[in-house]
């Protein structure tokens, strides 16, 4: 499942209130090398993001139906398909919606308590080969990847907390001070 | 011989009382002690920080007085906190007969957002129940439960309400509440 991509550049992750992360984006061209980029940089930035498990193209200011997901060193993952990256997704089947605490690198001071499917079925195509692919999956993943095909339609999980309290200041832990 | 309980005979009043100011560990702890110490059943309150300022409003029901429970509370009031204490009146608790609905708006920051959106619920006769909003760098958020009743037009007040969050350059949406009853 995982396409051949080249090297990705690091790129700055947009923050919300940007325009582009409430737009929905392009439909993507698979064959198209800079759509293929793209996805080479979504990984990249993904990977040098601490406990960042998904990133769209939106959240690097290109408004494409694109992104990337690994969630495989989380520990609330049951079913993890290791790094997926796909364009042109949607969710074709979702059941058992369950509530959890979501945070997000374009609005990194807020998490939400956000209703999603536990179970689901995604299709998409692969970048580069255009290959039509279904991932079927749970909890965590499920999740992860509803978030980022929202952030491909212009959402963001503000537009989906559960109530007038379910948004919450995103606690920083410092280390104690030295004995 | 019978002893009926007190409670029965005396006025029980209740009281609205709101803390509000430098945040610190234990002032819940403190009021908490006080109102119990001076016989008042503390109800239906709610506390968070506000910009990091202590935001406490609570509603308690005894027989003390307003000013017995103004001084009560004396010794909890410093120069960065401030207590009020008012009787307020039993109010019917009406449970909702409209159907309930969350608005949720997001964008750069700028005068007049709630003022404009809640001016458009209100308008339609929608009663807000619980509003948070949040300000952080520039974004903020406001996020509101609010009661419908059954004859508005939802689709026409999720117009109103994207006409004038274009207006105000934000992004908002109404959608019912999910409930599941267990």
């Amino acid at each position: 499942m995982l396409p051949t991509l080249p090297s990705g550049r690091v790129q700055d992750v947009v923050r919300a209130p940007d325009h582009v992360l409430s737009v929905r984006g392009h439909r993507a061209d698979p064959s198209d090398p800079q759509v293929v980029q793209l996805c080479a940089d979504l990984v990249a930035t993904m990977r040098v993001s601490p406990g960042c498990v998904g990133l769209a193209a939106p959240q690097i200011g290109v408004s494409t139906q694109a992104f990337c997901v690994d969630v495989s060193a989380h520990p609330k993952a049951r079913t993890s398909h290791g790094l997926i990256v796909v364009v042109n997704a949607e969710v074709v089947e979702a059941t058992r919606n369950e509530k959890g605490r979501e945070g997000c690198m374009s609005v990194p001071e807020l998490t939400g308590d956000v209703k999603r499917a536990t179970l689901i079925t995604v299709a998409g195509q692969l970048p580069g080969t255009g290959e039509d692919i279904d991932i079927t999956t749970d909890a965590f993943e499920a999740r992860a990847l509803q978030h980022e095909i929202d952030h491909c339609a212009g959402l963001l999980f503000l537009d989906r907390v559960a109530g007038a309290h379910a948004i919450h200041a995103r606690k920083v832990y410092r280390d104690p001070p030295a004995p | 011989m019978l002893r009926r309980p007190k409670w029965n005979n005396a006025r029980v009043s209740q009281l609205a009382i709101t803390v509000v100011g430098h945040d610190r560990p234990g002032i819940i702890a403190r009021a908490a002690e006080i109102l119990a110490a001076s016989g008042m059943n503390l109800e239906d309150s709610s506390m968070t920080l506000l910009r990091g300022h202590f935001a406490m409003t609570l509603i308690c029901a005894g027989e003390s007085s307003t000013s017995e429970i103004e001084s009560a509370l004396q010794p909890l009031i410093d120069e960065s906190l401030d207590v009020t204490v008012r009787e307020v009146p039993v109010e019917v608790d009406k449970s909702s007969l409209g159907l309930p609905y969350l608005v949720t708006v997001h964008g750069a920051d700028r005068l007049g957002i709630v003022a404009q959106l809640a001016t458009v619920i209100a308008g339609a006769g929608g009663n807000i129940t619980d509003l948070s909003t949040r300000l952080v760098g520039d974004l903020y958020v406001l996020i509101a439960e609010v009661d419908l009743p059954l004859e508005v037009s939802v689709e026409a007040l999720r117009r109103e309400i994207s006409r004038v969050a274009a207006e105000l350059g934000v992004d908002a949406s109404l959608r019912p509440v999910e409930r599941d009853d267990l």
